[in-house]
């Protein structure tokens, strides 16, 4: 067993990284994700790390360098946020067309405008469909275990794919937790040296990024669709061995308490931590509520998710941004799809929550259950519930 | 010869849509775009090179007498060289069905 030590979430995230022998960094800070970035320039300052660190100039030019490090088969890490992560958008698509297994760390933040600096999914939401594999952690236990397991599985053979693990910004980034530390021996049991599947040599020169014309763009995003669907497996051994290693223990879907539950509620990132006190209190009361959880986001679990959800009636979503124009936000719509070739469809009841990081409280998971419980004793469904905002 | 890339499956892309044959890309014969063709006058043709120099394409060669003609496989019909030729010996040609 490795040590326990109290560290900022970020801190131990950058320890994280660098323990995964990274090659290549390529950075702008942005808040609430800055702390990693800066731990791991100390890192190399100090001469711990043997990598390329490139202080680049925005983030579109951090994705770009992270994409030319990749290619020359360098094991490549970067962080960001936000406005960051909007402003690298474009490059974004393009490090899984290359197939180059970048990995990345997301503090989940809300975006502008108004101008927020705190937590919410407005990023990662609007960046969901960019075709690299997404994981979430919750707390910073989590952030620490989960950087291996991210470079083992965009690294695969069977996978190589870019790879995002996002953490809520300020609630996990800047939370200092007792994390139990691997080792460097198990990081290197864990995480095989980077063997690179594509690489810039110039020995056998090779064309990357090349134009896809009509007759054969189609083909080469088809490839890349069933590239990503493919990575389930492989995540899923990742996780066994992640368990085998340090003993805790990672699924692609996480459920508490909710294999007898009369209503389920479905949220995403480190809401569930609060959650999860909610459902223990009402469980005291005799209410039988549970909660299901993505770990893994991309590429979406819906076999995971169908189990987890069983029979039950009555099911609670909770967004965290605003699918702007739409009645039904992205994670309500996610689950809408998901239960729409289910044979016995539960009563679906859509929340908003905690935007640009107004504080989530243990009342409002607790009002959020308790909804359920009615909607399951007959009162009527309604249109979305934004809660806690002033009306 | 590899298969031609137009023709492979979704199944059959190369591993991050990478192109490991160099200069493979002289099998798309992308002069099929064209729909006027450069023909030269060789009377007053004086072989100054000016339509090669000019050539967006770099598909616009001598013979062994020196004369200049685009590789047709390649010729997009742009007319650049027919603009730039100092004695209009280039008149360009629609391509008719």
């Amino acid at each position: 067993m490795g040590k326990r030590k109290g560290v900022e979430s970020s801190i131990a995230l950058a320890d994280s990284a660098a323990m995964c022998r990274i090659e290549a960094i390529a950075a702008y800070p942005i808040t609430p994700q800055t702390h990693i970035v800066e731990h791991l320039s100390e890192w190399v300052n100090d001469g711990h790390l043997d990598a390329e660190f490139v202080p680049v100039e925005s983030e579109h030019s951090a994705m770009s360098a992270a994409l030319g490090m990749s290619a020359v088969g360098a094991r490549t890490f970067t962080a960001t946020s936000s406005q960051g992560l909007a402003l690298m958008h474009e490059i974004l698509f393009i490090a899984p067309a290359m197939r180059l297994p970048i990995v990345m760390a997301v503090a989940n933040r809300s975006l502008s405008g108004p101008i927020s600096i705190w937590n919410d999914h407005s990023d990662i939401m609007t960046d969901r469909d960019i075709g690299w594999v997404q994981i979430f952690a919750e707390n910073g236990q989590e952030c620490f275990d989960l950087v291996p397991a991210c470079f083992r599985v965009a690294e695969d053979k069977r996978v190589v794919l870019p790879t995002i693990l996002n953490f809520d910004g300020f609630v996990v980034s800047h939370m200092i937790e007792p994390i139990e530390f691997w080792t460097q021996e198990q990081f290197d049991a864990y995480l095989p040296p980077f063997d690179p599947q594509i690489k810039l040599d110039v020995r056998k020169p090779v064309a990357m990024g090349a134009v896809g014309i009509p007759e054969i763009y189609y083909e080469a995003r088809l490839a890349q669709q069933n590239a990503l669907l493919n990575a389930k497996a492989v995540v899923v051994e990742a996780f066994a061995e992640l368990e085998k290693m340090v003993g805790r223990k990672y699924n692609l879907v996480e459920t508490y308490k909710a294999d007898d539950a009369d209503a389920i509620l479905y949220l995403m990132g480190s809401l569930s931590e609060t959650a999860m006190t909610a459902v223990d209190n009402l469980r005291k009361q005799g209410k039988k509520v549970g909660l299901v959880r993505p770990r893994l986001w991309r590429p979406f679990p819906t076999q995971e998710l169908l189990a987890a959800f069983g029979n039950v009636p009555v099911v609670g979503v909770c967004d965290r941004a605003l699918a702007f124009g739409h009645e039904h936000h992205m994670v309500a719509q996610e689950i809408r799809t998901l239960f729409y070739d289910a044979p016995n469809r539960p009563k679906l009841v859509e929340f908003v929550i905690g935007l640009g990081g107004r504080d989530v409280t243990i009342g409002d998971m607790e009002h959020i259950l308790n909804r359920l419980l009615e909607v399951k004793n007959g009162a009527p469904v309604g249109p979305v519930e934004y809660v806690g905002v002033r009306k | 010869m590899a298969k031609n890339p137009m023709e492979l499956k979704w199944q059959e892309i190369p591993l991050g849509f990478v192109w490991n044959q160099p200069q493979s890309s002289l099998n798309n014969h992308t002069g099929s775009w064209r729909s006027e063709r450069p023909i030269w006058d060789e009377q007053h043709c004086i072989r100054c090179g000016v339509c090669a120099l000019f050539c967006p394409e770099a598909c616009v060669r001598t013979d062994e007498r020196g004369y200049f003609h685009a590789d047709l496989d390649y010729c997009k019909g742009c007319s650049i060289c027919a603009h730039e030729c100092w004695t209009g010996c280039i008149k360009m040609k629609p391509e008719e069905a």
